[in-house]
């Protein structure tokens, strides 16, 4: 699998580059000028990045996610969501280390294949780093007024954290 | 203006809820590595950021973009109809999904950032957000991924005896929650319309 993975990249470079020949493109000084504004683009999101990340990791650090853990649960439970997973579910929008080595811990306490196992596998496969794609990619245009993003991008998440659970109860136990 | 309050308040809600949980001192050390862990981030995107635009402006020169942008437009001009379906904007949202779907991870967001600047030059400099780039940061948020790589080796190694299992539910998983989140922003973006109409 990771064999496989790891001929992605080279894969698309290898076809651009062979579409580039084929089209008689002057490979290196396109890349160069591409690579030009890639730089530009990069210094000016640095500020936003910079602030967000900042703000994020003090929440993270602050125990805040625990609070809210103990007052939420309840809910989820009503949805069918085991209590173990809901750390997960708080924690996968906000930071992508943090939910990975939460699943790693529930592969040491509970192994990969029990149901709680699997149910946290799916979870963290079918979901995304969202607060963290929101502020990259809106920072990253300095925008300011995101309307709507935030309770659309959640719905998702939840929803993916919901069928998750039943995905696993139907087909893999 | 959302993002004023979202970034004090998080802010605010840390340092009181450090204090609560005698956490504060770790708030504190959360302060110096976040920031640290911000510029290593973009030193880190800087690289992958310059290599991308590099390589989407050859793909661009060789037609890939613009070979792209054609096949995935029946879907596009429902998703971003601000944007025309073989301008620039619409091929570097292409160059995107394509990167996303077959998995490439955090080698993937730069191409999104891109596509949103791209969005951005096309409909003018503004502070706030259009449908389109919703709908487009709502479709980076969900996960479709042809192979979730990183699950299926954590799982190996933690000795799974099937690890490649999750396979099937994680498609399900990821696309009932892909169409729900379209669903989601469609909706609102119609309120938000009518707001705007009444006041």
């Amino acid at each position: 699998m990771e064999k496989l993975g790891s001929f992605i990249l080279p894969g698309m470079i290898f076809v651009v580059v062979i579409f580039g020949f084929s089209k008689k493109v002057k490979i290196f000084d396109t890349f160069m000028k591409g690579a030009k504004e890639g730089l530009i683009s990069t210094i000016s999101i640095i500020p936003a990045i910079i602030g967000l990340i900042v703000s994020i990791s003090m929440v993270k650090a602050s125990g805040a996610l625990d609070i809210f853990t103990s007052f939420v649960s309840p809910v989820f439970a009503f949805f069918g969501i085991p209590a173990k997973t809901v750390p997960l579910i708080l924690l996968r929008p906000i930071s992508g280390s943090g939910a990975l080595a939460f699943v790693s811990s529930i592969f040491d306490s509970c192994g990969p294949d029990s149901l709680i196992g699997k149910v946290v596998s799916v979870m963290m496969g079918s979901t995304e780093t969202t607060f963290y794609t929101i502020a990259v990619y809106c920072g990253s245009v300095g925008i300011k007024n995101i309307r709507h993003t935030v309770p659309a991008a959640l719905s998702a998440d939840f929803t993916g954290f919901i069928v998750s659970v039943l995905a696993v109860k139907l087909l893999l136990s | 203006m959302i993002m004023n309050y979202i970034f004090g308040g998080l802010m605010l809600i840390s340092v009181i809820c450090g204090i609560l949980t005698g956490r504060i001192s770790n708030v504190s050390d959360a302060i110096l590595s976040g920031s640290d862990d911000a510029i290593k981030l973009i030193i880190s995107l800087t690289g992958m950021m310059c290599f991308w635009t590099g390589m989407m402006k050859i793909a661009d020169k060789g037609n890939i973009t613009a070979v792209l942008a054609k096949f995935l437009s029946p879907i596009n001009k429902h998703l971003f109809p601000h944007y025309e379906k073989t301008g620039a904007a619409s091929k570097a949202i292409c160059m995107s999904m394509i990167a996303n779907f077959l998995g490439l991870g955090n080698a993937a967001t730069p191409l999104g950032i891109i596509a949103m600047k791209e969005m951005q030059k096309e409909t003018g400099k503004t502070k706030t957000l259009n449908n389109s780039m919703i709908m487009f940061v709502v479709l980076n948020t969900a996960s479709i991924q042809l192979i979730p790589t990183t699950m299926i080796v954590l799982r190996k190694i933690h000795g799974s005896k099937s690890p490649f299992e999750i396979i099937i539910p994680v498609w399900i998983s990821s696309v009932i929650a892909l169409a729900i989140g379209i669903t989601v922003a469609k909706l609102l973006e119609e309120r938000s319309k009518i707001k705007k109409w009444k006041s």
